[in-house]
């Protein structure tokens, strides 16, 4: 019967599929999909700049901010916090379509695809801090009002920082986000890890005038180096918590970490529905 | 069948002997979700040119079955294997042979007709001239040419599955699989449907395995599998099927289930005819329906409420092969209508 059935697989119609190649259409319908939803495009650059202004201003008023706070005005320390915070915003919201994704099917095409699971993960993170990480820098144009003077170097570092950032907290909102199968579990987790992430981070209030346990978890979270780094480059002249290699390292070690636990949770093959 | 267990697994064949193997072979492929088996034992094969069926009620493991085999989901036993290559072990290279359209839509409605297939052509490695010569060419299949640049959510509900098919088709697959790919279309749009499988298969020699629970869409594949609860209960063409119930299928509705059941016995013992009871109505096959369902109306009057003679349908070889409805789960010889089959 074997003889009968005989056909010529086609393997030589379907060219090896590379990870660029996957990882960049993900990529690329990351973006596409932002600007043709334009209320999106309004939201994530209007809403951090209203929370900037309204609760720095509210603190800068109602506390005196400890001296080694950034440039000793609440506006200038929480600049880099609102950085910060619109990143992890924008991570948050188009690692939600993660969500959307798996529950309308596009996702279930793309793991029945000969796509190498880091693609997925890559482009899909990508994507999301690409976003992250333009809306962090354009944020960077009100730095001069909160007495910074932007150089190429100190927006150069920002740059950097922001992209790292970027990365880091949109991998790591890829790994809450790819075993849940609803929006509001999401949002869940994120007021229990990501919300808290950011608070501790020295973006609200600086270490130094903590107290002890709450230190030492300021100290332990990795967003806490990155949001140093940012101050590192925006008051070079200010005394940092962290020296700026530290930063760096620390906030790039965290990346490479919440890449690799996002692609390990793709990866872990299953005897269960993948959707 | 025995044959089929030769299936390699993990070996790299080169592709002559590839050509050998049924595109899809199934070997005593099983499932279970903790302690629910929801596929048991299943072994069969389809073969190039062949659209091959897979009909069976809700929860019969169709979707189960289809998971597998689009590599979403390992087996917990047994195998399956795709042009040779296990979808277990080998799942990127099962990838690459085969196109899916999935029952909920994958398409991205916030991208035009074309950027879907362009995005999907990129994820099997396709790019460039090649890609938009492939487009073109799916799109001109499909009917959807004129389209290419509309956003896929102006389209209508057909349209937009002729794009999943158009999806499904980027890379030239030489295995089809579709699951219940008439879910949410009129008949026009069913029927074109079904012209596009047997112009894929009659032009391209694909395999191609539709999961279907409706009995007219059973009709018109060239073998089909019965699957009830995780079983393959039958097997073979829609006619093969069919022939197998010898004659007539006679139905009579009397008024109450106890009335069915009376008569049942009386007509075991007056025609030597073995009735199967479904709440209060009878079943039987009869090699001359008509002669007989006269003589048996006119022998109890006053039972019989209606009756119905026809040749055997798909159903009919449903009920026979598994005892039960195939939308219900009222088991036959079951006076009480409320009774729930065990599982």
């Amino acid at each position: 019967m074997a003889t009968l059935t005989a056909t010529a697989p086609r393997l030589a119609t379907v060219s090896k599929p590379g990870l660029w190649l996957a990882a960049y259409s993900l990529w690329l319908r990351e973006i596409v999909r932002f600007y043709r939803q334009k209320a999106r495009v309004v939201g994530v650059i209007a809403s951090p700049l209203i929370f900037w202004l309204v609760l720095g201003s509210g603190f800068a008023h109602s506390f005196r901010a400890s001296p080694d706070a950034g440039s000793g005005h609440y506006l200038g320390y929480f600049f880099p916090g609102s950085i910060a915070m619109i990143v992890l915003f924008t991570a948050i919201f188009s690692m939600m379509s993660l969500i959307q994704d798996r529950n309308e099917g596009f996702l279930l095409s793309v793991l029945a695809a000969p796509v190498g699971r880091s693609a997925i993960v890559l482009g899909k993170v990508l994507g999301g801090a690409t976003l992250a990480a333009i809306q962090g820098i354009i944020f960077l144009v009100f730095a001069p009002l909160v007495g910074v003077h932007l150089n190429l170097a100190s927006v150069a570092l920002s740059a950097l920082v922001i992209v790292m950032i970027s990365f880091e907290l949109t991998a790591l909102g890829f790994a809450v986000a790819w075993p849940m199968d609803s929006t509001q579990a999401f949002h869940a987790i994120v007021n229990i890890i990501l919300l808290p992430l950011w608070m501790l981070s020295g973006a609200l209030f600086p270490a130094g005038g903590a107290s002890g346990w709450l230190r030492m978890l300021m100290r332990l979270n990795p967003l806490s180096y990155g949001v140093d780094a940012l101050r590192n480059a925006l008051f070079p002249a200010v005394a940092s918590d962290f020296r700026l290699s530290t930063n760096l390292i620390v906030t790039l070690g965290f990346c490479a970490l919440t890449f690799a636990a996002s692609w390990a949770i793709v990866k872990r093959r299953t005897n269960k529905p993948a959707a | 069948m025995a044959a089929i267990s030769e299936s390699p697994s993990g070996l790299t064949l080169p592709v002559r002997e590839r050509a050998a193997f049924a595109p899809i072979v199934l070997d005593r492929l099983t499932h279970n979700y903790g302690h629910r088996l929801a596929l048991d034992a299943l072994s069969l094969e389809v073969k190039a040119g062949e659209i091959f069926g897979l009909l069976g009620p809700n929860g019969s493991g169709k979707t189960t079955l289809f998971r597998i085999l689009s590599t979403l989901m390992a087996p917990t036993g047994g195998r399956a294997s795709i042009q040779g290559f296990d979808v277990a072990c080998d799942a990127n290279q099962v990838r690459q042979q085969i196109g899916i359209v999935f029952q909920a839509l994958s398409v991205d409605l916030k991208l035009t007709v074309a950027e879907n297939l362009k995005h999907q052509g990129h994820l099997y490695g396709l790019s460039g001239a090649p890609l938009r010569f492939r487009i073109d060419d799916v799109l001109g299949r499909v009917g959807l040419r004129d389209r290419a640049n509309d956003f896929v959510e102006t389209l209508s509900g057909g349209m937009q599955r002729r794009v999943e098919l158009a999806k499904g088709l980027i890379h030239s697959p030489s295995v089809l699989l579709l699951d219940e790919p008439s879910t949410g279309l009129d008949p026009g749009a069913r029927r074109d449907l079904w012209q596009y499988l047997e112009a894929l298969r009659n032009q391209e020699n694909v395999a191609i395995l539709v999961t279907t629970h409706l009995m007219e869409e059973a009709e018109h594949c060239d073998q089909l599998a019965i699957l009830n609860e995780g079983k393959l209960v039958a097997l073979g063409s829609p006619l093969e099927l069919k022939s197998q119930i010898g004659g007539d299928i006679v139905l009579f509705e009397t008024r109450t289930p106890e009335a069915a059941q009376t008569m049942a016995i009386r007509l075991a013992q007056r025609f030597d005819v073995q009735a199967t009871v479904l709440g209060n109505s009878l079943r039987m096959e009869h090699g001359q329906g008509h002669r007989f369902a006269t003589s048996a109306v006119e022998a109890f009057p006053g039972v019989v409420e209606s009756m119905t003679v026809s040749k055997p349908s798909l159903e009919d070889v449903f009920i026979r092969c598994t005892g039960h409805r195939f939308w219900t789960e009222i088991p036959l010889d079951s006076a009480n209508p409320a009774g729930k089959k065990g599982h």
